[in-house]
This record gives structure tokens, C-alpha cells and sequence, in this order.
């Protein structure tokens, strides 16, 4: 893997991500052993800067870390001195001193891992910025798909949801494209823009017809925090159009997965039906998080300025 | 510059001299298992379990191990070395474990491999198989079996060629240079 940071799924070549998946198969099997942890970035110190509340992505990234042997400080905004008004550059130089070796960061804001890159030593990696990007979740994602579909090869994934303020949507879509499957987004029109569609992507403002003979749904999260934004009417109608139900999903080739980044609204943007079934691989993304995150330590941690 | 040092004929034999010694070494082959070390001598294992079951008639369990998460010169390279497949889908605690592996070197690899191992369990015993024993030895580790002694300069590589990967089994000399 070239440079030192994971930015952007945009600075990473087909090869780059395939050999990340392929170093994630071999952590995978680390976590099934009794002793789920091996010596590798023993000595190292990871920081976890998180600027907003994240419960899943942090402790996945934790756990990561934790299993290479790493110490791990977790900087989470009620607690620093952020709220105290420390600026940004000056949270870094902190950090910076500290020692840290990896810095994984989450931000409102785009852009600010690229800012930190700048400014720190460490290696950092992105774990979402502001609509920017979330590039380990399209790294776990394509993970999950390699490991249910065989390959990415003629493969049809649908994208459904709010697109537009997606983080996860702009990751996934370059990451998917570059592995060479066909991606659809669904979603209304208020946040499915024209300007994401390109060659491979193609845009759908109908679950019925978008849905068809697709052979991975991965369904985004409704920000319900956005909605009196004028988007959509009304969750209710959200879910009557857009929510993927049993019945919707019968539209998808049989052997197609649901995927889900989390945390699901139930009743929202998936039927409880939908989300619990066989078809639904929600966990195993959780799993195999932890995996690619390591793969991605891993990789960035041999790699000197 | 390269030079044959061994050939087809001659891996076959030291192999099967050293798979005889494994079983006189260990007279139940019921607790003994073969690992090999990724990548040489993993293919090195098979070749010694397929012998040792045709000479004794015992089916002994035979795993691979990827020692990478285990190096101690992760902070030293620019690449990290790509991670393979660990797969012992048996119990390795109370065994005698037999290592095998193509070439040793410096000892850091087998030393990897050991702490590999105690991670997944308490073996009775390690055992150390190695088609060729190079010296500049770094860690106190010696083989229990050896292919063959080849004394070396530090400056010249050791390249063990196997058909599994697609060559023609001959054990080669390269020396820096032109």
C-alpha cells in the first residue's frame, strides 16, 4: 500500500484494495483463535480521536488495535479540551506530543483528516469525515461482499438511501467501482443529485425498479436529525417509498445479501422482517470490521516517512 | 551469478532420510503433527507426511503457518510482508509439533514460528525440520533435521525452487553480483 495515511478510498489503486482485503483474511483467521491477539505493533500507541459520538466504528477500531498489541487512548469530544475551545491544529500538536503513532479520527467537518495529515507525524487513518468519505466501512463492506459473492466481477450492488450526505455512499461508491462492480443508488430525487451518476453508476428513483435482479442491497441510514429539512415529507412516507421491505427485496436476484452499515432504524429505512432474515449479513460487517481495520494498522504501520 | 546445489534427485532422498529420522525420533507417530512455515515449507510438510505415511503407514495431521504478525522487523521494513494462511485444523497442545521449513538462516523466523504456536496452544514438544541449514545463526536455535549443510558468505542468497510453485525441485546458489 503506497503512503502513509488512509485517507480517501480515491488515493487507493485496485491492487491496493485487494491486498488490503487479502491481509484482512488472514486477521480474520487470527479472531477465530482462543488467543485473538498477535505481537505485531507491539509498542505503538493508536489514538482515537473522535470529534463525534461513535459507538460502533470507535470500538471496532479499538478492538483493532488492541488485537495487534497496540495501546490505545480514546479522545472523545465531552471529555477533551476541545469543548474547552482548544483549537484543532493545537489538539494535533497535543496529540503529536503524546507520541501517538496511528491517529484514526472522525470529524464533522470534511477534510480534517487530510488537514491532520498535514500537521502530524503519525499515520492517520480516516473513520469519517463530515460527507467526505468513510473509507474502512467500503473497505469492510467490499470485504463482506468478496467473502458472501466470491468476487466483484458482473456484480450489481444497489446503493439505497440518502446518497447525498452519505459518507459511507462516497466511499463505497469509488471502492466498489474500482473492484469492478456495477453500482445503482436509489433513493428520491432530493438525495439522489444527477452529478453521481457516471459510467457503471446508475441512478434509480424507484425501489421497484431499481431493486431488480441486484445482487447486493446495502441500505443507508436515514439521518433522522435531518428530516425536517425538507428531503423527504415524513419518515412515515420515507419508509412506504424507499423503506426495503420483504416484499421489495423478492425483486433482487434470490441469493442477494442486505447489508447495513448501522446503526438501523427499524421501520425507517428496513423492515425488522428484512433486517433479521437470512438474506441480511448486518453482523458479519461487524466482524469482519474488525479485521479489515486491523489489515489496514497493519499495513500503514511498517511504512516510514 | 547462480549455482545448483541440488537437484530433483537430491531433495527427494534428503526428505525421505529425514522423514525416516522424524519416525525413528518419535516412535508414536499418533502425537506428532507437521507444520510448515509459509511459504517453502509448507509444500516441504506435505512432501513429509505423504513419505512418512508411506514408510510407516501413519497418517500424520499437517498445518501451515503464516509467522508475519510475528516478525521482529516490522518497524525495520518499508513493505510489510503479506499476511498467508495459518490453517492447523487440529490440536496442537500436547503434541510434539515438527516445524518444518526451507532454509535456515539467521534463527528469527524460527523463533517467530515458536511464538506463533505458543500462541495457539502448549505443544509437548518442538521439533525443527530444514531442507537446507545455511549458518549465521543470530538466535540460539539448531534443527533437529537437516536436508543438508550448505555453509554460506553473508552476501550470497539461498533460493529453495519447488514444483508446487511452479518450478522444476532444484536448490540454488545465488551470489551477488554479476
Amino acid at each position: 500500500m503506497k503512503g502513509r495515511h488512509l485517507l480517501s478510498i480515491k488515493d487507493l489503486s485496485k491492487e491496493d484494495i485487494i491486498h488490503i482485503l487479502d491481509t484482512a483474511e488472514g486477521f480474520r483467521d487470527v479472531l477465530k483463535r482462543d488467543i485473538k491477539k498477535v505481537p505485531t505493533l507491539r509498542g505503538k500507541t493508536v489514538v482515537n480521536l473522535f470529534f463525534e459520538p461513535s459507538t460502533r466504528t470507535r470500538t471496532s477500531f479499538e478492538l483493532a488495535a488492541k488485537r495487534l498489541s497496540t495501546d490505545v487512548i480514546n479522545f472523545s469530544v465531552p471529555t477533551s479540551s476541545v469543548v474547552k475551545g482548544e483549537s484543532l491544529i493545537d489538539t494535533a500538536k497535543t496529540i503529536q506530543a503524546l507520541g501517538a503513532d496511528f491517529v484514526v479520527v472522525r470529524h464533522a467537518s470534511s477534510g480534517v483528516p487530510h488537514l491532520l495529515s498535514e500537521q502530524m507525524d503519525a499515520s492517520i487513518v480516516n473513520a469519517g469525515d463530515g460527507i467526505n468519505e468513510h473509507p474502512t466501512q467500503a473497505l469492510l463492506d467490499a470485504f463482506t461482499i468478496r467473502e458472501k459473492k466470491g468476487g466483484f466481477q458482473g456484480l450489481r450492488v444497489a446503493i439505497v438511501g440518502d446518497i447525498l450526505h452519505s459518507r459511507v455512499a462516497k466511499s463505497n461508491i469509488p471502492c466498489l467501482r474500482k473492484l469492478g462492480a456495477e453500482v445503482r443508488l436509489i433513493g428520491p430525487p432530493t438525495l439522489v443529485p444527477e452529478g453521481f451518476a457516471g459510467e457503471g453508476i446508475h441512478l434509480f428513483y424507484s425501489m421497484e425498479e431499481g431493486l431488480r435482479d441486484v445482487d447486493v442491497v446495502m441500505m443507508l441510514r436515514i439521518q433522522l436529525e435531518r428530516q425536517d429539512r425538507g428531503f423527504f415529507p415524513t419518515v412515515d412516507e420515507y419508509f412506504r417509498l424507499w423503506g426495503l421491505t420483504e416484499e421489495r427485496m423478492s425483486l433482487a436476484r434470490p441469493d442477494a445479501i442486505v447489508m447495513h452499515p448501522g446503526p438501523m432504524n427499524r421501520g425507517v429505512e428496513i423492515d425488522s422482517a428484512v433486517a433479521d432474515s437470512e438474506r441480511a449479513v448486518i453482523l458479519d460487517q461487524v466482524t469482519n470490521g474488525i479485521a479489515v481495520r486491523m489489515a489496514v494498522l497493519y499495513l500503514l504501520g511498517g511504512v516510514k516517512s | 551469478m547462480e549455482k545448483e546445489l541440488l537437484d530433483k534427485r537430491d531433495i527427494d532422498r534428503a526428505l525421505s532420510r529425514m522423514a525416516h529420522e522424524i519416525a525413528e525420533r518419535n516412535r508414536s507417530l499418533e502425537d506428532i503433527c507437521l507444520i510448515g512455515i509459509q511459504r517453502g515449507g509448507v509444500h516441504l510438510a506435505r512432501r513429509l507426511a505423504r513419505k512418512i505415511k508411506d514408510y510407516e503407514g501413519a497418517e500424520v495431521p499437517c498445518g501451515s503457518l503464516d509467522i508475519s504478525l510475528y516478525r521482529d522487523d516490522i518497524n525495520l521494513r518499508k513493505e510489510q510482508p503479506v499476511v498467508r494462511k495459518t490453517e492447523i485444523d487440529f490440536d496442537i497442545n500436547n503434541k510434539t509439533v515438527v516445524l518444518v521449513d526451507d532454509v535456515l538462516f539467521t534463527g528469527r523466523s524460527i523463533r517467530a514460528a515458536m511464538d506463533a504456536l505458543m500462541d495457539m496452544g502448549r505443544p509437548a514438544k518442538i521439533q525443527l525440520a530444514i531442507l537446507i541449514d545455511r549458518g549465521h545463526r543470530e538466535l540460539p536455535i539448531r534443527a533437529d533435521y537437516v536436508g543438508k549443510n550448505i555453509p554460506t558468505s553473508l552476501s550470497e542468497k539461498i533460493e529453495v525452487q519447488l514444483s508446487e510453485e511452479g518450478h522444476p525441485d532444484r536448490v540454488v546458489l545465488l551470489k551477488e553480483g554479476k
